[in-house]
């Protein structure tokens, strides 16, 4: 478990360093993110003592958002003017995005020799 | 008498780091508990729940948020390894990734596009501050990396983290309805779709509707927060210089 959480640290580290050396506009973890796929394509098959470590510091993405997110309580000023761009950017681009992107990759992606468990068959009432 | 003693104990655990990493979690946990017992619907979503909680307790206890951050910044800084960790589902996917790499990476430049421009345009129309749209630009990749592309083009690092929690419950409940009414029925596509628009949030919704819509999801999400850490920063110094 340590030698893993050590390995992601390595990578995210990595990452950091080209980021900064090349000054690059992507950030560190990305660019660890992208060393540690191509370690794991080369390696073919994963230890699952890293898969498993992985696997933990995701199961709780969603919780090292909070710090982040509760920055929100400096941020009242900006949201009180910038409210009506704010909220038509995020539910109008956010919908957008979604209707469009699906009816591109609906039309593109391969269609599949058996279609069961690739279509919703409930004509989609209870879809996603 | 024991109200000042109260006081006098709130100063000093104030300056400690355990309080702020304590209420975080005892916050997300009631997050995630009444998560649960609504049947997991995304409306109460524990990450808006826990920030919820945490900002009223600073707003009552008169606590400044680089107090409150000596302590969360434990958990924050799990961001970063937890973005590299992403490389172990996306590798999961390596098979499906080969199948269709080109329609595949097609669809996430798209979506991408399509999310950074329509929001930078919809919000420059309704007249937001320069600040603003850079800070919602990056909204439809996960918080880390979106914090750290608002960053470099001039954002506001805590606002981008706001609008991208938004964004993401934003898809996961609205998401579903839209693509029902568009007839869109393929479980592959409208899980891609969730992935690029609402990043971890809307793959979360997707996993528990269809597994073939969280891989595709899952896949979706972490090509996008590749694509968009590249295309943002780069479209964004070529345009605004």
């Amino acid at each position: 478990m340590i030698a893993a959480f050590a390995l992601i640290l390595v990578c995210q580290l990595f990452g950091e360093v080209i980021s900064e050396l090349f000054d690059m506009p992507v950030p560190g973890p990305v660019i660890g993110l992208v060393l540690l796929f191509f370690g794991l394509l080369i390696s073919r098959k994963p230890p699952k003592v890293l898969t498993d470590a992985a696997d933990n510091l995701l199961m709780h993405f969603s919780l090292l958002f909070v710090p982040a997110g509760v920055g929100v309580v400096t941020q009242i000023d900006r949201l009180k003017g910038d409210w009506l761009p704010i909220a038509a950017a995020l539910i109008v681009s956010t919908l957008l995005t979604i209707v469009l992107t699906a009816v591109l990759m609906s039309k593109l992606l391969p269609k599949h020799t058996s279609s069961s468990g690739v279509t919703a068959t409930d004509s989609g009432s209870d879809a996603s | 008498m024991i109200d000042t003693d109260i006081t006098q104990l709130w100063v000093y655990l104030s300056t400690k780091p355990l309080t702020g990493l304590t209420i975080t979690l005892v916050a997300y946990a009631i997050g995630f508990w009444l998560y649960q017992k609504s049947n997991r619907n995304p409306v109460c979503n524990p990450v808006v729940i826990a920030i919820a909680l945490i900002a009223f307790v600073l707003h009552v206890t008169d606590t400044p948020y680089a107090t409150y951050f000596e302590g969360a910044q434990f958990v924050h800084f799990l961001l970063g390894p937890a973005t590299v960790a992403l490389a172990v589902p996306l590798f999961r996917q390596t098979e499906t990734l080969k199948r269709a790499m080109p329609v595949i990476v097609f669809g996430v430049l798209f979506g991408s596009l399509v999310a950074s421009a329509s929001t930078v345009l919809l919000a420059w129309l309704l007249g937001a501050s320069p600040e603003t749209l850079a800070s919602l630009a990056p909204k439809s990749v996960t918080t880390p990396v979106a914090m750290g592309i608002a960053e470099n083009i001039g954002g506001v690092p805590a606002l981008t983290a706001v609008c991208v929690i938004a964004t993401g419950i934003v898809g996961a409940t609205l998401g579903p309805m839209v693509m029902n009414m568009a007839r869109l029925k393929d479980w592959r596509a409208r899980g891609f779709a969730m992935g690029v628009a609402s990043h971890g949030i809307g793959t979360a919704r997707a996993f528990q509707v269809n597994e073939t819509a969280g891989a595709f999801s899952g896949l979706a999400m972490g090509l996008n927060t590749m694509a968009t850490a590249i295309t943002i920063p780069f479209l964004w110094h070529w345009i605004f210089g």
